[in-house]
């Protein structure tokens, strides 16, 4: 393997890596504050589906009179992006408030409610896009200032030379939309609000131990919704950046693909921990990537098949989960509505 | 708060739930500017009017009747079994096992051993997540999830590779030979004298039918059923009481799984006569609305999968009739799921309510 190779695959691996990351902190905050969310699949493609529509409608022309399957938009510049965006988290978000309503307000099954959720976004995004643009359940392919461009880091180019690091900072991490570094930024930023503020203590102790933080004078119902909107608008992201900021370039059927399980699985993986989370995530990312570039591995004595390269991430999950490689301990009080008494 | 008179407590409040699972499926139809009752009434002849209909719309119900009552005996051991998709899609490599490997024979050979490698096969793939479960106590429903995808690639690779029908460019198994040609209700038909037209309902719907008895017996009738529901209702006196925990986990995951690998009868060895890539196409999920709608009970469960294979039938028919495609099926499902699994307390609490104000009205 050159090195050129190595880069490649570390690139991708980044590409790959991302909506993994943003759908496992998102699932870090709702499971951190008790909430179970095997939802995170379909908030995330109704966010890809919900800014992939709106940024097409509104990069789209303004027509006087549209032919029937045309669609007269609004004619915006990068501004249909950001609306894009906008649609993406407000879809991701009223799915989190469902779920909220579901397993905070009304105390139903949270593992149930996620399963719904799954199946609603699935089933909505295909109705609505055949709905409004007849394309057998896709958005248009997004063009101009519907899409997001590759941002260059500084320095890129000078730095180039430097060996080693100069190539990786200029051919791996520069270079990607900026979804890949929101992600990445919110790995730190994740990390220090759980960790370093108030609101971050009181969202864990909602996770551990609800009663005493009611006994403590503090909303249990309020921190928890607080918790489930964070998720939704960090799934909300990772859904604009698949339909948006990838080579996708238009919502398709169902095309989260499970990226929302993957990440649930490196949420165990990494213990609900945003730094591990990081690395879960990449490990997972490069699985992929690797599986993509090298369907088959020789090892000379047999292959191993790329359906096994693409099992992994699930494998290990099991692994991780049978407790074989250090024990991962979900929040205490996950999963349990909180009933105040009276 | 078990207060309530059981009429309204099993009949009443899972209707008023249902109503409004279908109501705002209705909203959804018109929100895509179709006309909801005319919807219905497709849906409906398309899957009742004709005795082509009804007999796809049984063949979709086999499906959802093992399924529903894999998921529906583990709720009562308090497991949810989400699997019920991988432990189908195993349970298929076990058909085509044995159907590739015997179909020179009589189906009379083949389709009993087909149905104990179905079950097999699909229990052992549910095996795996009940002990992790029971001995390691990893969460069944990420696991079993988990398992899904493993037995998605499994199977592309059993079907990329050993199973491979030589020299075909598709990933699926040759034909089955005519001794794995299990009856279709058309020849079923025939041999009491009635004419049938050709749908893939076949002779696994009384197979499924026999299990529903069977759960029933296994779970009302017998010893085991009781300590599984004594499980499920309370762990804590489950155990006090002598039940091992990790024997019911086994046992009811066994045949959760096993149930669920049944499914392949219906559609390898009745429909397709050959093991393709996808052919379980969602009817393990389905199970997990077929077991919420029909409240985990084996009729509850037969009328709830007689419905879903009435929406699935009709659906079909909705796609050619309307501009409404398939995935509104999905919405649907959805829906039941959301209303009846995690939003019933939306209807419970002002049923509950009202009942206590009438209550305290009249007395």
């Amino acid at each position: 393997m050159e090195w050129v190779d190595v880069l490649r695959l570390f690139d991708s691996t980044l590409r790959l890596a991302t909506p993994l990351l943003l759908a496992c902190l998102a699932g870090l905050f709702s499971e951190r504050a008790g909430i179970f969310d095997i939802g995170l699949e379909g908030k995330m493609l109704a966010a890809a589906f919900a800014s992939a529509a709106v940024a097409a409608w509104a990069a789209a022309p303004a027509l006087e009179n549209p032919f029937p399957g045309e669609i007269s938009g609004l004619g915006l510049g990068w501004t249909a992006a950001l609306l894009g965006v906008l649609a993406g988290l407000a879809a991701s978000m009223l799915l989190s408030l469902l779920h909220g309503l579901a397993s905070i307000t009304l105390r139903g099954n949270q593992l149930i409610s996620g399963v719904a959720i799954n199946f609603l976004a699935a089933g909505l995004t295909v109705l609505i896009a055949q709905d409004l643009f007849s394309r057998g359940g896709q958005t248009p392919q997004l063009t101009g200032g519907a899409r997001f461009t590759e941002i260059t880091l500084p320095l890129a180019e000078t730095l180039r030379g430097i060996p080693f690091i100069g190539p990786l900072y200029a051919d791996v991490l520069s270079g990607h939309v900026i979804f890949i570094y929101i992600a990445l930024l919110a790995v730190p930023v994740s990390w220090w609000i759980l960790f370093r503020t108030r609101f971050g203590l009181r969202l864990r102790a909602v996770g551990e131990n609800p009663g005493a933080v009611d006994t403590a004078g503090i909303s249990v119902t309020r921190q928890r919704y607080a918790a489930v909107l964070i998720c939704g608008v960090l799934c909300g992201l990772a859904g604009a950046y698949l339909s948006m900021g990838t080579s996708a370039a238009g919502f398709g059927r169902d095309m989260t693909a499970g990226r929302g399980f993957i990440a649930l699985a490196a949420l165990i993986f990494a213990k609900w921990r945003p730094w591990s989370a990081l690395g879960a995530c990449l490990l997972f990312g490069l699985l992929q990537a690797i599986s993509g570039y090298y369907p088959k591995i020789d090892l000379g004595i047999f292959v191993i098949p790329s359906d096994f390269m693409e099992a992994l991430p699930y494998i290990l999950t099991v692994v991780i989960l049978a407790g074989f490689v250090g024990k991962a301990t979900p929040p205490k009080a996950g999963g349990v509505p909180y009933v105040k008494e009276r | 708060m078990n207060t309530l008179p059981k009429w309204i407590d099993i009949v009443l409040i899972p209707f008023l739930t249902l109503f409004l699972a279908f109501f705002v499926s209705g909203l959804v139809v018109v929100a895509i500017g179709e006309n909801p009752i005319r919807a219905m009434q497709i849906m409906i002849n398309g899957a009742l009017g004709s005795d082509y209909g009804i007999g796809y719309t049984l063949f979709y119900t086999t499906n959802f009747i093992f399924t529903g009552l894999a998921v529906a005996i583990a709720f009562h051991a308090a497991l949810f079994n989400i699997g019920g998709e991988g432990q189908a899609a195993l349970g298929g490599v076990g058909v085509a096992i044995v159907a590739l490997s015997l179909d020179g024979t009589h189906w009379l050979i083949t389709f009993p051993l087909a149905i104990l490698s179905a079950f097999v096969f699909g229990a052992l793939w549910a095996l795996i997540p009940a002990f992790l479960q029971a001995r390691r106590g990893s969460h069944i429903v990420i696991t079993t999830i988990m398992f899904n995808y493993i037995a998605a690639k499994l199977l592309g690779y059993l079907l990329n590779g050993p199973l491979k029908k030589p020299a075909w460019q598709a990933p699926e198994t040759r034909r089955f030979e005519d001794g794995a040609q299990i009856p279709f209700m058309k020849d079923i038909g025939e041999w009491v004298g009635l004419e049938i037209t050709r749908t893939p309902l076949n002779i696994s719907f009384f197979v499924a039918l026999i299990c529903c008895y069977l759960v029933w017996l296994l779970i009302w009738r017998s010893r085991f059923g009781y300590e599984l529901r004594a499980f499920g209702h309370s762990e804590n006196a489950a155990v006090y009481a002598g039940i091992s925990p990790f024997r019911i986990t086994m046992i009811t995951m066994i045949l959760s799984g096993g149930l669920a690998g049944m499914m392949a009868l219906n559609t390898v060895m009745g429909e397709q006569q050959k093991l393709v890539l996808d052919h379980v196409q969602g009817a393990g999920f389905v199970g997990i609305a077929v077991a919420l709608m029909g409240r985990s009970h084996p009729i509850g469960v037969l009328l709830a999968a007689v419905l879903f294979g009435i929406l699935y039938q009709g659906g079909t028919e909705l796609a050619f009739e309307m501009d409404i495609s398939r995935d509104m099926i999905i919405t649907i499902q959805a829906l039941v799921i959301l209303f009846m699994g995690a939003l019933e307390n939306l209807v419970r609490y002002p049923v509950e309510n009202t009942y206590m104000r009438m209550l305290r009205g009249s007395g």
